[in-house]
């Protein structure tokens, strides 16, 4: 099989059982995604595939030949960090740092999320959600964090995602609200 | 003042008034620096136990029983070993350890696995060449069983108590007569608290890699908190002596007491490792680190209050049932914070074990205050609602000034200023009485609690080295589990030798290097912190000799030695490198003063009128816990000990079924805690203050102090909004829903 990892072209042979997580972890050496529960139930594992995030430890590497999977590895190195990174660490966005690339992954799919008008729990307007700590909050509640630096990640993503493009015109919004009417994700 | 050689050793036995943190010129103590390991954790460079990689390395599944009670009559090993890829099926009986060890043990656990004690209790490993083999294996391997009775039903049995020997804090305490007292008093409480099972749940799984050595020696690469007692646990276990064993635990995904001791999976992956002659990695899986680590014990807690009319407390009663295994002596300790936080003549303070076939209990965060200061705290709350007088006000009136048992001082205590500061900073002013505050369909109320929690020395030690170049390094076999160890020990040795934190290299978690406590009971930051302290004493004394000037006169900052109007690269200084040990111990400090810090917590919460949900709105820790070493990373650790006891208050209910003893809920998704959109934007305010009696850097721990009371002010919060008083906890929406307001 094929993946491209991080940009990188990958070809392996895994396990029909092997999931997504423990093909980078414990076959291609990329232990930058965490297993915390392997059940979907903690967001440790969080990657992008395809430029959406996904819990890693519950899909099978089989169902993505081809795919585009990028991990915390792609995502930003020590002395080249993403600005989602810097601002973890300026922030304290993490203690034991076990969740932490989890939640970068995370929010970096979820800032995505938000830049593409995608509502949530936390929204009062469904056509046009904002950009709030509410929002933020909600929005990464799939990733814990037993040493609780949730205070801390609000403040590192808000930074960084303050600086995003948001807000809608009424044109925008108006399409949004039709292709929400037909069922559909708004990209 | 300096010991001989290269080793600098202090016994605690004296106060410390002077502290060469406050003489450093570097300005680098107490600063909010950003951690230093943050670049390798943000991208999932930092190493964890079971990221270490070895060519022939074997992949090892756990098999833990299902059923909690009995005998194991056989294992079909052959049954799974045609499975293609499976190497073998290990287990020994005698030797696999049956529990966890607790933090700072020396020996080994209760081992033997032959009889079963609990659910889930691991009695063999499956070892394969892939993960998916090895996991498809365990779960496939038959086990005949020979099932007896157990005592899964806390409730059933609670009249059935041993009194466990003196641990932590004595087992049973008493002084003057509280009944008497409470039969004098103005104002009486006599309330029953009831908390359940809890889990650490830290996100890394307990996780080992085993490694053996041509010469007959362990590699161990565990999630281990405590690497230096660690691998005298595994040593004892396998029959070892303790030099051939070395623990490996870099980074350590949370701890929170789980990781104090060895759990299962060490013993068993070294074990298989040296049978199949290849290393062995073992994870637990989620499961099994609910069902076969530790638990924190359930405690059923009686507090009675005796006060006059003007709130001051004359008799305190605080008596706790909790329960463990009938092998185990470990009891969770809820009065130990009750021993020193009030005042009051009379007091009566016992634990007593109910034996249970469930998994062990043991350390979970601040063990004892955790679930401790939500009975006494609610109590508290309780007196002065009876009072008719403010909940802080009478805890004011209660602050005493000298240890109530012990009759010493307190080396540091700053309550009233805690409470005071605290309040003024939450708004708590604007506190309206139980029951009568409310936006819309939500009921609006503030708690408030004190905190409380031990400070302890641990007999601890760490080496720095000054190299030729000017740059430094530290080891130590001390952790850094999320604490910020790896930083604050870099801040200390920086603002002494005046050699920036940049330059400055850290080794912790191995146990080549220097023994240390490790990471538990918040003794980390001064225990550690104060090895490094006097490494670094001493190697200013070899500066100053080599510069030859006065150590008074000697100043150090940015890589230069000053003095006598010259200069120095400190590097010109140490020849081919200097280095030196710290070496601190635990002294009559400890008893010619009480040790503690001090806190109060605020909280409001929303409790919705309609469905009964509790929301946080908003939350304040004050503490004062001597110098605060870094203010980043300190206020992180409050943080996280404040979220859990939201979690603590709202919805941490480890459950096991009384008829079977299995664990019901053992998973993230089932053992709620507390999730990003459960937190408010906390604060976190520090009370300026030192304590010369506790160590030369004149700090105490912190990790702890954030979870004590925390959820008491929340549960406080909750009768403030509703007017209901829920003495059971997690107080979960059904123990509300019945006595709200109409809509």
């Amino acid at each position: 099989m094929h993946f491209t990892i991080n940009g990188q072209s990958y070809d392996a042979e895994p396990d029909i059982r092997t999931s997504v997580l423990d093909l980078c972890r414990e076959h291609l050496g990329l232990t930058g995604s965490k297993k915390g529960c392997d059940h979907g139930q903690c967001g440790a594992c969080t990657v992008l595939i395809n430029g959406r995030r996904v819990n890693s430890c519950l899909t099978l590497a089989v169902m993505h030949q081809d795919d585009e999977i990028t991990t915390i590895e792609g995502i930003g190195q020590p002395g080249n960090l993403h600005p989602l990174q810097d601002a973890f660490v300026r922030h304290d966005g993490y203690q034991c740092g076990y969740c932490t690339p989890g939640q970068i992954c995370s929010a970096v799919g979820m800032l995505d999320e938000v830049k593409k008008g995608w509502a949530s729990h936390a929204s009062g307007d469904l056509t046009d959600p904002k950009f709030d700590d509410a929002e933020i909050s909600e929005r990464m509640s799939g990733n814990l964090c037993r040493c609780a630096a949730y205070p801390n990640i609000v403040d590192a993503i808000r930074e960084v995602g303050d600086t995003a493009p948001k807000g809608r015109s009424a044109d925008e919004k108006d399409a949004a609200m039709d292709a929400n009417a037909r069922g559909e994700l708004v990209a | 003042m300096f010991g001989f050689g290269t080793t600098n050793s202090l016994t605690m036995d004296k106060p410390h008034p002077d502290s060469l943190l406050d003489t450093g010129v570097q300005g680098v103590i107490g600063k909010p620096l950003d951690r230093i390991d943050g670049p390798l954790k943000v991208t999932g460079t930092a190493t964890y136990a079971a990221e270490y990689q070895f060519d022939d390395m074997a992949y090892g599944v756990l098999v833990g029983t299902k059923i909690s009670a009995g005998k194991i009559v056989s294992i079909d090993v052959d049954a799974v070993k045609s499975i293609p890829g499976v190497l073998d099926v290990v287990t020994d009986f005698d030797q696999f350890i049956r529990v966890s060890a607790q933090g700072g043990a020396t020996d080994a656990p209760t081992q033997g696995v032959k009889d079963i004690a609990f659910f889930g209790q691991i009695v063999a490993i499956v070892l394969a060449e892939s993960f998916e083999v090895a996991r498809d294996a365990a779960a496939r391997l038959p086990i005949v069983y020979d099932e007896a009775e157990g005592q899964y039903d806390f409730a059933a049995h609670r009249d059935e108590t041993r009194i466990p020997p003196d641990d932590a804090a004595p087992a049973h305490f008493k002084q003057g007569d509280v009944d008497t007292a409470m039969a004098d008093a103005a104002v009486t409480v006599d309330s029953t608290y009831v908390t359940p099972s809890q889990n650490s749940a830290a996100m890394e799984p307990h996780a080992s890699t085993a490694v053996w050595g041509e010469d007959g020696s362990l590699t161990l690469y565990g999630a281990y908190q405590m690497p230096t007692s660690d691998a005298q646990q595994l040593a004892k276990s396998l029959g070892l002596s303790a030099k051939k064993v070395r623990i490996v635990a870099r980074y350590i995904g949370g701890g929170f007491g789980s990781k104090l001791g060895i759990a299962p999976e060490s013993v068993a992956a070294a074990i298989a490792a040296k049978q199949l002659g290849r290393p062995v990695k073992a994870v637990m899986s989620r499961p099994q680190v609910f069902e076969a680590t530790v638990r924190r014990s359930n405690t059923e807690q009686r507090v009675r209050l005796a006060a006059n009319a003007e709130g001051k407390l004359t008799a305190i009663g605080h008596e706790t049932l909790a329960s463990n295994q009938s092998t185990e002596d470990y009891f969770e300790p809820a009065g130990i914070g009750t021993h020193l936080l009030y005042g009051g003549e009379n007091r009566l303070i016992t634990h007593d074990l109910v034996d249970v076939n469930l998994v062990l209990s043991g350390s979970m965060r601040a063990p004892g205050e955790a679930v401790g200061m939500l009975a006494l705290e609610g109590a508290m709350d309780e007196l002065a609602e009876k009072l008719d007088m403010d909940p802080i006000e009478l805890r004011k009136r209660n602050d005493p000034k000298i240890d109530p048992e012990k009759d010493v001082p307190y080396s540091s205590r700053n309550l009233t200023r805690a409470l005071d500061e605290g309040a003024a900073k939450f708004g708590w002013d604007k506190r309206q009485k139980a029951g009568t505050r409310r936006e819309g369909e939500w009921l609006i109320g503030m708690g408030v609690s004190s905190a409380v929690r031990g400070n302890m020395m641990m007999e601890s030690s760490a080496k720095v080295e000054i190299h030729p170049d000017g740059s430094a390094t530290v080891s130590s076999a001390m952790t850094d589990i999320g604490t910020g160890s790896y930083t604050i020990l870099a801040q200390i040795a920086s603002e002494i030798l005046g050699i920036p934190v940049a330059n400055i290299t850290m080794s912790l978690g191995d146990t080549n290097d220097p023994p240390a406590a490790g990471s538990g009971g918040s003794w980390g930051a001064a225990s550690s912190g104060t090895a490094v302290y006097l490494a670094c004493e001493m190697l200013r004394g070899k500066l100053a000799k080599a510069m030859d000037v006065s150590e008074d006169g000697l100043t150090l900052k940015d890589g230069n030695a000053i003095g006598d109007n010259r200069s120095t690269p400190i590097g010109e200084l140490v020849g081919k490198g200097l280095e030196a040990t710290g070496h601190i111990k635990p002294g009559k400090q400890e008893k010619e003063t009480s040790q503690a810090g001090f806190g109060a917590h605020f909280a409001e919460v929303a409790v919705n009128v309609i469905t009964g949900e509790t929301r946080v709105r908003r939350m304040l820790g004050s503490f004062a816990a001597g110098r605060v070493l870094n203010a980043k990373t300190a206020r992180s650790q409050c943080l996280g000990g404040m979220t859990f006891g939201i979690g603590t208050a709202l919805t941490e209910d480890l459950i096991h079924d009384t008829r079977t003893g299995k664990l019901v809920n053992h998973d993230l998704g089932e053992y709620h805690v507390p999730a990003n959109a459960d937190v408010p934007q906390m604060d976190v305010h520090f009370v300026d203050e030192r304590d010369i009696h506790a160590n030369p850097i004149h700090a105490k721990g912190i990790g702890e102090l954030g979870i004590s009371g925390a959820g008491a002010a929340v549960a406080n919060a909750v009768y403030n909004a509703t007017g209901i008083r829920v003495r059971e906890f997690p107080i979960t929406l059904d123990k509300l829903l019945d006595q709200l307001p109409a809509v």
